[in-house]
C-alpha cells in the first residue's frame, strides 16, 4: 500500500478546476490554435488578399461582437443550460434601442434601456426554467419565436435606418483608438473580464459545481436554481449589449439580424471544449473556436466558394470537433 | 470433470500500461454459488466483463462445457447463456417493468406488433417469485431496492446457464437480500451456475457453496465456503493479516459526556415524526432500519436539506436557527449523501475543486480563488485520509471507490464540522478502504467531532458504533448499545413495532 500524495502543483495548475483536466483543456485550445494558423498559411497562400490588413481587420469586426454572445452561452452551457433564443433577442435590443432613438430618446439611455429589456426577457426565461420547472430548449426555443415576432412587430419587417444617430455614438461601433477598432477593444476587455472570473472567482466556481452534477452542488449548500436562473439572464443581458453595439456599427437596426446565430454561439462554444452536459468549457476555447468558425467562413467567401457551401463545412466541422472530442472523453474515462 | 460448466484459464487483460489480469484462472460448476473475492481493482470486474463478451482479453482461454469459446460481444454471450446483472441499475425510466423485463426478449422478436397482454402476464409469473411488483408500473416510481429486482428478473428471462451477479445487495434491504439469496438458491438447484460478487462477508459465507479470491489482478486462492472463515478470506483479500476488523470502542461513560447535538421532536409531515435524540462527545451514533425508514430523511431534516422539517435542534447548548442547509454547514453540521456518484461528487472536476466545495470562503480572498490554498487544502487532507492519487488537480472520476469516498470525506472535513452525518459511508468501497475509513470516523470522534453513521449493514453499525437508534417508519423504536448491540436486536426493532410488541407481551 502505497501512499502517495505529490505536493500542490500550485504554480502549474491556475485554472479553476485544477491541472488535471485544465491539462486536457490546454490539449484542445494549443490544438485549436495550430488549426487556425494552418489555416491562416494555407490561405495566405491560396489568396493574396487574405492577409491583409483590411481582411484581417474585417474578419475580427466580424467575431467580435458576437464573440461577446458566445460568451454568454459558454457560461450558460457550463452551468447546464442552453439558449436559441440569442440571434432574436440581440436583434430585439437594436430594435428596442432603435425606436426609442426614433422616438427622440438620446442613444445612450435608449441602449441601456434596451439592454434591461433584454436582461429582463433573461430573466422570464429563468424563471420559467427553475421555477416553473421546464427545459432551457423549450423555453427558449419560444422566446426566440416571441422575440423574433417582437422585432418584426415593432419595425413592420423594415429595418429601421438611424442616421442621425451622433457620431460619439457610431463610435463604438465603427472608430477605432489607433489603428484598433472600438469593437475589439471591447470585445477583448469583456473577454478577459469573463474569462479571469470564471477560472478564479467563487462565484462562477458554482456555476461548474451546478453544471457538473447539480444534485451534488445543492448538497454542498449551493443555491443551484439561483446560479442557473443569473446564467440564463446574464447570457440574455450579454445578448442585449452586442445587440446595441450591432447598432452602432451598421447605424440602423434589422428585425431579421440574427436569424441562425445561436447555431454559430453553440458550434462555437462546443469547439471550444464546452459540454452540452454542463460542467465544462472555458472562455479561451470558446473565442479559439469562435475564430475558427470566422477563419472558415471569410477563408470561403475569398475563395468565392458558394454560401450555401458555408453552412455544410460550418456544419461538418462541428460534427468533427464533437465527435474528437467525443473520443477523447471516452478515453478519458 | 463434468459438472465443470465454465472454465477460463491463463487469462491477461492490459489497460494501457496497467496489467488488470494477470494469468488468471476461475472455475464454475453447474449448479453452485460461486462468490468472487477481491477489494476494489483486484480484476473482478474486468473478469466479468470478459466473460459477458463487453472486453476482449489480450490472451488466454475460456472454456464453456469443456469446448474454447470466443465470447465476441454481450450479444453472444447471451446465446451462450451468460448474463450478468451489473452493480450499476441500466433500466429505461419510463416505460413499464414488464417492458423493462423483456426488452431484449422484444428486440429479438420477429413479430411486428408487441402482446402487451402477455408480456405482462408473463413478468408477472417472474415477479412473483421475487417480489412484490407491479409489472405495469413505470420504473421511475420504484425504489433503488425494488429496480434492482427488475434488473435481475430480466437477466432471468434470458433462460442463462451462467448467471453473474455485482454486488446485487448492495442497494437491498436485509429482507429483500434474504428474498434474494432464496431465489439464487432456487435457480441453483435448476442447475444455474452463479457467480456471485459481493463485499459483504456475511453474505459469501451465508449463501455460497465456494469462493475465489482475487487481488491485484491475479487469481489468489480458490476454497469451499464450508471450510473457511471470514478471516482468512479478508487476510487472502488484502494479503496480510487483519487482526482488528474494527477499531476500539468509545473508552468513557458515554451518559456523562457533554451532549454535542441535540435533536427534539424534529418531525416532517408525511416522512418522520416526533424524532428526539442526543449525541455525546466521544459517541459515535448509529441510525439503523430498513430501507424506506426515513433515516436519511431524518438526517436532511436535522441539516435542514429538508427545509420543511419542524422541531429543535441544539448544538452543543445552542439552538440552531439555520432555515437551509447552507446555514447548517457554517453552524457545523455537513451531510455526506449514500449516492457518491449521483449527488455527492463532482466527477469530472478535480480532487482539489470537490474538496473545497462546501466553503469556497476558505481557499479565496475577497470572492478570488486561491489556486494554492486550494491545492494545499486537499493534500493536506488527503494525507490525513491516506488518499492514494497522483495529484490532487486529477478528475475525481479517475479515482477508485474507496478514494473517491475519502474525497467526499475530504469534503465534508475541510469546514471543519461539529457533527457529521455519513449516510451508507462505505457502499461500493473495498475492504482496505473501508477498515480505513472506520478508523478515521473514530479518530474524528476522539477528537470531539459529533458521528452519526446510517448503514444498512448490520455489522458495519454493530462494529462502528457505540449506540444504534433504530428507525422504523420514520419514529425512533428503541436504541441498542453495548452487548445489546447485535444483528437480531437491531432487526427486530427495525421490523416490529416495539410499543405493540410489549402491549402484546403484557397481554395475559
Amino acid at each position: 500500500m502505497t501512499t502517495q500524495i505529490v505536493e500542490a502543483q500550485a504554480g502549474k495548475a491556475p485554472g479553476s478546476t485544477g491541472s488535471g483536466w485544465k491539462r486536457l483543456a490546454g490539449m484542445r485550445e494549443i490544438g485549436l490554435i495550430l488549426i487556425i494558423l494552418a489555416l491562416f498559411a494555407a490561405m495566405s497562400f491560396a489568396s493574396p488578399y487574405f492577409l491583409t490588413w483590411e481582411n484581417m481587420r474585417a474578419m475580427a469586426m466580424a467575431f467580435a461582437v458576437e464573440g461577446i454572445v458566445v460568451v454568454g452561452m459558454t457560461i450558460l452551457l457550463i452551468s447546464g443550460g442552453i439558449d436559441l433564443s440569442v440571434g432574436s433577442v440581440t436583434a430585439l435590443a437594436m430594435v428596442i434601442a432603435g425606436l426609442l432613438f426614433l422616438n427622440g430618446v438620446d442613444p445612450w439611455t435608449a441602449s441601456l434601456i434596451a439592454i434591461l429589456a433584454c436582461t429582463a426577457i433573461g430573466a422570464l426565461m429563468g424563471f420559467f426554467v427553475t421555477k416553473v420547472g421546464l427545459h432551457h430548449f423549450i423555453v427558449s426555443l419560444a422566446a426566440m419565436v416571441i422575440a423574433r415576432g417582437a422585432c418584426l412587430l415593432g419595425t413592420g419587417g423594415r429595418p429601421l435606418g438611424l442616421f442621425t444617430l451622433p457620431p460619439e455614438f457610431k463610435f463604438i461601433g465603427q472608430g477605432s483608438i489607433g489603428v484598433i477598432p472600438v469593437v475589439i477593444v471591447i470585445f477583448v476587455v469583456v473577454v478577459l473580464a469573463f474569462d479571469f472570473m470564471l477560472r478564479r472567482t467563487t462565484m462562477f466556481r458554482k456555476v461548474f459545481y451546478t453544471g457538473s452534477n447539480e444534485k451534488a452542488a445543492a448538497y454542498s449548500g449551493i443555491r443551484t436554481k439561483k446560479v442557473i436562473f443569473l446564467t440564463t439572464t446574464l447570457c440574455s443581458a450579454l445578448c442585449g449589449f452586442a445587440g446595441v453595439i450591432y447598432m452602432a456599427r451598421f447605424g440602423s437596426a434589422q428585425p431579421t439580424f440574427g436569424v441562425g446565430m445561436e447555431l454559430n454561439v453553440i458550434a462555437a462554444a462546443v469547439i471550444g471544449g464546452a459540454s452540452l452536459s454542463g460542467g465544462s468549457g472555458t472562455i479561451f476555447g470558446a473565442i479559439l473556436g469562435t475564430i475558427l468558425l470566422s477563419v472558415v467562413s471569410s477563408s470561403l467567401a475569398l475563395l468565392d466558394v458558394s454560401v450555401y457551401w458555408q453552412d455544410i463545412i460550418r456544419g461538418s466541422i462541428l460534427l468533427a470537433a464533437v465527435t474528437i472530442d467525443h473520443y477523447l472523453s471516452k478515453r478519458r474515462r | 470433470m463434468s459438472d465443470v460448466i465454465l472454465q477460463v484459464s491463463h487469462l491477461s487483460k492490459a489497460f494501457g500500461a496497467i496489467q488488470a489480469l494477470r494469468d488468471v484462472q476461475f472455475e464454475l460448476r453447474r449448479g453452485e454459488i460461486h462468490a468472487l473475492a477481491g477489494e476494489n481493482g483486484a480484476g473482478k470486474s474486468t473478469l466479468m466483463n470478459i466473460i459477458d463478451g463487453i472486453l476482449q482479453p489480450d490472451s488466454g482461454e475460456i472454456s464453456l462445457d469443456g469446448r474454447p469459446v470466443r465470447i465476441s460481444s454481450p450479444a453472444a454471450a447471451q446465446r451462450l447463456g451468460i448474463g450478468l446483472v451489473h452493480q450499476e441499475i441500466a433500466l429505461c425510466p419510463d416505460i413499464t417493468v414488464a417492458e423493462n423485463i423483456f426488452m431484449a426478449a422484444t428486440n429479438a422478436s420477429r413479430s411486428l406488433l408487441v402482446d402487451y397482454a402477455g408480456l405482462h402476464r408473463r413478468a408477472a409469473d417472474i415477479l412473483s417469485g421475487l417480489g412484490d411488483i407491479d409489472p405495469s408500473s413505470l420504473v421511475r416510481s420504484l425504489s433503488i431496492s425494488q429496480q434492482q429486482l427488475v434488473e435481475i428478473a430480466k437477466a432471468l428471462t434470458l433462460d442463462c446457464r451462467v448467471l453473474i451477479l455485482d454486488e446485487p445487495t448492495a442497494a437491498l434491504t436485509e429482507k429483500e437480500a434474504t428474498v434474494l439469496s432464496a431465489i439464487m438458491h432456487r435457480l441453483a438447484e435448476q442447475g444455474i451456475a452463479i457467480i456471485y460478487i459481493s463485499h459483504r462477508m456475511a453474505e459469501i459465507f451465508g449463501h455460497c457453496d465456494r469462493v475465489s479470491v482475487f487481488r491485484d489482478g491475479q487469481y489468489v486462492v480458490t476454497h469451499n465456503v464450508a471450510e473457511t472463515t471470514p478471516t482468512d478470506i479478508v487476510n487472502a483479500m488484502v494479503g496480510r493479516v487483519v487482526d482488528n476488523r474494527y477499531p476500539a470502542k468509545f473508552q468513557g461513560d458515554s451518559t456523562a459526556a457533554p451532549a454535542i447535538l441535540e435533536v427534539e421532536n424534529l418531525s416532517s409531515p408525511g416522512l418522520f415524526s416526533e424524532v428526539s435524540f442526543t449525541l455525546r462527545r466521544g459517541e459515535i451514533l448509529g441510525l439503523g432500519g430498513l430501507i424506506g425508514a426515513c433515516r436519511s430523511e431524518i438526517v436532511k431534516g436535522i441539516c435542514r436539506i429538508d427545509e420543511t422539517a419542524t422541531g429543535t435542534v441544539r448544538l452543543q447548548g445552542e439552538t440552531l436557527t439555520a432555515k437551509r442547509y447552507q446555514q447548517s454547514i457554517r453552524e457545523g453540521l455537513v451531510y455526506l449523501s449514500e449516492d457518491r456518484k449521483g449527488d455527492g461528487l463532482f466527477l469530472d472536476m478535480s480532487i482539489a475543486a470537490n474538496v473545497s466545495a462546501l466553503r469556497l470562503g476558505l481557499v479565496s480572498k475577497g470572492g478570488i480563488i486561491d489556486q494554492r490554498r486550494e491545492n494545499l487544502q486537499a493534500s493536506d487532507l488527503g494525507r490525513r485520509l491516506n488518499l492514494k492519487c497522483g495529484h490532487v488537480g486529477q478528475p475525481v472520476s479517475a479515482l477508485s471507490g474507496g478514494n473517491q469516498q475519502k474525497v467526499a470525506i475530504a469534503k465534508m472535513l475541510s469546514v471543519n464540522p461539529k457533527v457529521i452525518f455519513l449516510d451508507e459511508p462505505t457502499r461500493g468501497v473495498d475492504v482496505g478502504a473501508k477498515l480505513e475509513i472506520h478508523r478515521i470516523l473514530r479518530d474524528l470522534a476522539n477528537a470531539g467531532v459529533g458521528i452519526v453513521v446510517i448503514s444498512s449493514e448490520l455489522p458495519e453499525l454493530i462494529g462502528v458504533c457505540d449506540r444504534v437508534l433504530v428507525v422504523r417508519e420514520g419514529r425512533i423504536n428503541g436504541v441498542v448499545s453495548g452487548d445489546a448491540m447485535t444483528e437480531q436486536n437491531i432487526m427486530y426493532l427495525a421490523s416490529i413495532d416495539a410499543e405493540q410488541a410489549r402491549a402484546g407481551g403484557a397481554r395475559p
